[in-house]
């Protein structure tokens, strides 16, 4: 058994145990945190498959901003836990039961004998994983990354949309009229007549 | 020595497991958020496998792709899901009916 | 030379004309001018029709027979109007027209108190040009289409006093059962055009052969000679309109309609309709020896037994109805054993001579205002000695007395039954017993209806003192039976005249008439006989000799011995006729019942018809349709869409299990593919 066996097993087992908890854990809070261990475990797996871009961009794409963002949610939301987990036990056995006949189905369909022959090959990116990836996708794949850019683009407004709120009954700048005010919005001339008081000593 | 069918039967049983998730939590959209994350990790961990048994870059570019979408499906899910909590206060599942025939 | 078309043109649409102008506009015409402008139509018609009838017999006209129309064409089929003129034609032309006019006249007298004045000459006058439509056409569409026509007006006109129920129910029942007749006048015309491929008469009547052999299957049983089917189903349609036996039952009711309508339609034209038909098909009926036997027992069995009927009717107008009846059946006898012109001959004196017992009952029913019942008659002679007269001439021509009308064509049609049963089977003796016999009954209810009505002694009363007016006709449902407000009198002279118009011809027309009709070829082509008569019996030398030779004969004998019956028992001893009505009690019931048709249609094809219709209303209708195929369909929907609408729950976590169910199946599938 090789070493790389060893570490495969052995985030393996770590990345099982930690999907496991992410379904089975009351507190949602623990429930993302376990959801992060998952992501990180899965990185390291893909280095050793020799996919360090991806795996760095695992890390930092969903363990930096997406799973950040689920805790923010988490933790905004004043959730109730209990209510969330009505049902929990009496559908455990409905969804192990599908689970384990989807996972027979499955492994029965792909056929593990004939796979398990062939050991990978030696890594075809050569030096560099992201030189070989970069090149792929700034050639071949450069209309569908403009593309993806503009989903992310279009993700990020929506969410802003979605979530802007005017809050009635606060006070609050409007930077759009303060820049387009005129002279005329800003000084009113009041003509007056002198009133004397009394007369002049 | 690690072959391909560790990485597929891994995936494999890693979807399998947000399936029963998705089951179980049956009320709670943050799991539900969650299973479907780690689905996706499933499938993106036999594409990488793939990609690297057949030492072609497709699979890794499609990864690539995967993470885009996923990344902006998360983030207006959880946008959506702080809209309905501000109008409804809840995020149960069982009370979300309006769309019932 | 030949006939001018427009000339014919005019005949057929003047009393149209006449119709449409004083129906359409009857409020702006008024009375005096509708009955001006159908009597002008009707007579342009008459003296054309006369000038026709002198051009062909005297004038040396050929026959016209051409289209002057064409209606409409589907696929190979032309269906034009055109005119066939020839000598039977041209009379059919001169005996509707003229009978016509007679009523038309007497009609203003007749109608002179009735709300319906305008109403009833358009519908007169629209007959008129039916029937002309009926005996000029010169193709079986046109024919079909006057036939109609006619049935149209008949239904109307039985209900013309549409508030009284029990003409609405007549004009229902002929209507109805013209409908039966009318089927099979249509099946007949569909065979000939099965067969013939052309609604032509010439055409057809040319290639009678093509029938020869030709066989028809009828419900997958034996096949039938072609040429019998299509004539038997021809002769159900003349049976159904000329009131022959099966389906006879709608003349009697058909009283219910005015007298002139009596006279004019239900006694003189058009019953004789189906006679003229037979007569003009006589080509096609000679082809076959079944039809015509057919023809021959359903006349003399209408001739016979519908006549005993009329003895123990008390109305006066349906003792003359069955009278119709009786003399329809003669005809129908006489085209059965193919004695056409006989039976024609017989139409023409007939229509002269019973439109005037008509006309000279509806008189007499002026007299008594609106009075039907002859037990509430009699002596009726010293007050309308005119109307007395001509009712008289009438009856002596439709018994047959030797030297009037009736007397020539009757005896022609019983010396034609016997020929042919002499040498003939059953069908053709039973036949000439029928017909033989019919003669004394016939004069025994002709005299009958003449004693009580005209002789013997008053069974009325009349008061003065009421206080009714003389004009209240339209109070038909009566104070009292046999009471009168006034004292009978003669009718006025547009009544009286119509009588002695028609009282003429009933003497004299068959005298004038035989020679040529029957022994010489006043036909000619029109009429075809496959086997000549044979004239060896006794050869014709004139009418006198005729006449003469008649009075040794048993028709006349017969006629006498009813005679002297009935005056016997009417005139001298009236106690004997409630004798024998005690005494043949049962016989006097069925006569009465008239052999129980009616209530067996009734409860045959009305209640039939009633639960036929029930169970399609509610099993199909309601059943099938409505519950079925409607509620059904909309309840499947309903249903389907609840399924649908429990599965759309509405919670996420059922459409995720769906989905994955869904996927489990698929890889199951996928594995019983694959690996299975």
């Amino acid at each position: 058994m090789s070493f790389e066996l060893i570490l495969f097993y052995l985030f393996s087992f770590v990345l099982l145990i930690a999907a496991l908890g992410v379904i089975t854990v009351k507190n949602s809070v623990h429930a993302a945190l376990l959801l992060v261990l998952t992501f990180f475990t899965a990185a390291a797996l893909w280095l050793l498959l020799q996919a360090e871009f991806l795996a760095v961009a695992l890390v930092l794409v969903y363990v930096g901003a997406v799973m950040v963002l689920f805790l923010f949610v988490v933790m905004m939301l004043d959730i109730k836990v209990e209510p969330l987990r009505e049902g929990f036990v009496r559908y455990l056995p409905v969804g192990a039961v599908v689970a384990l006949v989807m996972l027979v189905e499955m492994l029965g369909l792909i056929g593990l004998k004939a796979m398990s022959a062939q050991a990978l090959p030696p890594d075809p990116a050569g030096a560099s994983n992201t030189a070989w990836l970069g090149n792929a996708l700034f050639t071949q794949f450069l209309l569908p990354f403009e593309v993806a850019a503009v989903i992310l683009t279009v993700a990020l407004v929506a969410a802003v949309v979605l979530t802007l709120r005017r809050r009635t009954g606060v006070k609050s700048q409007n930077p759009a009229r303060q820049v387009a005010v005129k002279a005329s919005e800003r000084i009113r001339i009041v003509k007056m007549e002198s009133v004397s008081k009394g007369g002049t000593p | 020595m690690i072959t391909l069918s560790h990485y597929i039967v891994l995936g494999t049983i890693l979807f399998c497991i947000s399936v029963a998730g998705i089951f179980i939590n049956r009320k709670n959209v943050i799991v539900l958020l969650m299973s479907i994350e780690l689905m996706l990790l499933a499938v993106n961990t036999n594409f990488v496998a793939f990609s690297r048994f057949l030492g072609n870059v497709d699979g890794q570019v499609f990864v690539f792709f995967i993470l885009t979408v996923a990344a902006a499906e998360s983030a207006i899910g959880l946008a959506i899901l702080v809209t309905l909590f501000r109008n409804r206060a809840t995020i149960n599942v069982g009370e979300i009916d309006s769309m019932k025939g | 030379m030949s006939l001018n078309p427009t000339i014919l043109l005019i005949i057929a649409l003047a009393p149209l004309v006449g119709a449409v102008v004083a129906g359409i506009f009857r409020n702006q015409v008024g009375r005096i001018g509708a009955h001006t402008v159908t009597i002008a139509g009707v007579a342009l018609s008459c003296v054309l029709s006369f000038y026709v009838l002198y051009q062909l017999v005297w004038g040396g006209a050929q026959n016209y027979n051409a289209n002057v129309y064409t209606w409409f064409q589907v696929g190979a089929i032309d269906a034009h109007v055109g005119f066939l003129v020839d000598r039977l034609t041209a009379m059919m032309m001169v005996v509707v027209t003229f009978v016509s006019l007679m009523v038309h006249v007497y009609t203003i007298g007749y109608m002179a108190e009735d709300d319906g004045y305008q109403r009833f000459f358009s519908y007169i006058a629209l007959f008129t040009f039916s029937m002309l439509m009926l005996v000029m056409s010169n193709n079986f569409l046109q024919l079909f289409f006057g036939w109609e026509a006619v049935g149209l007006v008949s239904y109307l006109l039985i209900g013309f006093w549409f508030k009284r129920p029990t003409a609405v129910f007549a004009n229902m029942k002929a209507f109805l059962v013209n409908r039966v007749g009318d089927f099979g006048f249509l099946l007949g015309i569909a065979g000939v055009l099965y067969f013939f491929h052309t609604l032509d008469y010439a055409t057809v009547f040319a290639h009678t052969d093509v029938l020869n052999g030709k066989t028809l299957e009828i419900l997958g049983g034996d096949p039938w000679s072609a040429a019998t089917v299509i004539c038997i189903c021809l002769f159900i349609g003349a049976m159904g309109k000329s009131a022959q036996m099966p389906l006879h039952v709608w003349l009697p009711d058909s009283m219910e309609g005015p007298t002139p309508i009596s006279a004019l339609i239900h006694a003189a034209t058009m019953v004789t309709a189906g006679i003229f038909m037979v007569a003009r098909m006589s080509p096609l009926f000679e082809l076959s020896e079944t039809a015509l036997t057919f023809v021959l027992v359903i006349g003399a069995t209408t001739a016979f037994f519908t006549g005993l009927i009329g003895i123990v009717q008390n109305d006066i107008k349906r003792v003359v109805a069955y009278s119709t009846l009786s003399q329809l059946g003669y005809m129908t006898a006489a085209l059965g054993v193919s004695a056409y012109s006989a039976a024609v001959f017989h139409l023409m004196t007939h229509a002269f001579f019973k439109a005037l017992l008509f006309l000279g009952a509806g008189s007499v029913i002026i007299a008594m205002h609106h009075e039907q019942d002859m037990r509430y008659m009699g002596g009726l002679r010293k007050y309308m000695p005119i109307t007395f007269i001509t009712a008289w001439i009438g009856t002596l021509a439709l018994t047959g007395m030797p030297g009037f009308a009736g007397f020539y064509s009757k005896d022609a049609i019983i010396e034609a039954v016997k020929e042919a049963s002499d040498h003939g089977g059953l069908a053709q003796h039973y036949a000439y017993w029928c017909v033989l016999l019919g003669v004394f009954v016939t004069a025994f209810y002709s005299f009958r209806l003449l004693y009580l009505t005209f002789h013997g002694k008053e069974r009325f009363v009349v008061e003065h003192g009421h206080g009714h007016g003389h004009d209240d006709h339209d109070n038909h449902g009566h104070h009292e039976p046999g009471h009168l407000a006034h004292e009978p009198h003669e009718s006025p002279a547009v009544v009286t005249w119509p009588l002695m118009a028609l009282a003429v011809p009933s003497i004299v027309i068959g005298a004038l008439t035989v020679g040529a009709m029957l022994h010489g070829d006043y036909f000619g082509s029109a009429i075809h006989v496959a086997h000549a008569q044979s004239d060896g019996a006794h050869e014709f030398q004139g009418w006198l000799s005729m006449a003469l030779h008649g009075l040794g004969q048993p028709p006349f004998l017969l006629a006498f011995c009813g005679f002297a019956l009935a005056t016997y028992i009417y005139l001298f001893n009236p106690a004997v006729a409630d004798k024998a009505r005690s005494a043949l009690y049962p016989l006097w019931n069925m006569l009465d019942k008239k052999y129980w048709f009616d209530p067996i249609y009734q409860a045959v094809f009305a209640r039939g018809g009633v639960a036929l219709g029930r169970g399609l209303w509610k099993g199909g209708d309601v059943g099938v349709i409505d519950n079925v195929l409607i509620d059904g369909s909309a309840a499947a929907v309903a249903r389907t869409a609840g399924v649908v609408r429990w599965l759309q729950s509405g919670y996420l976590y059922t459409y995720a299990f769906a989905m994955i169910l869904g996927l489990v199946f698929l890889l199951g599938g996928l594995w019983w593919v694959v690996r299975g």
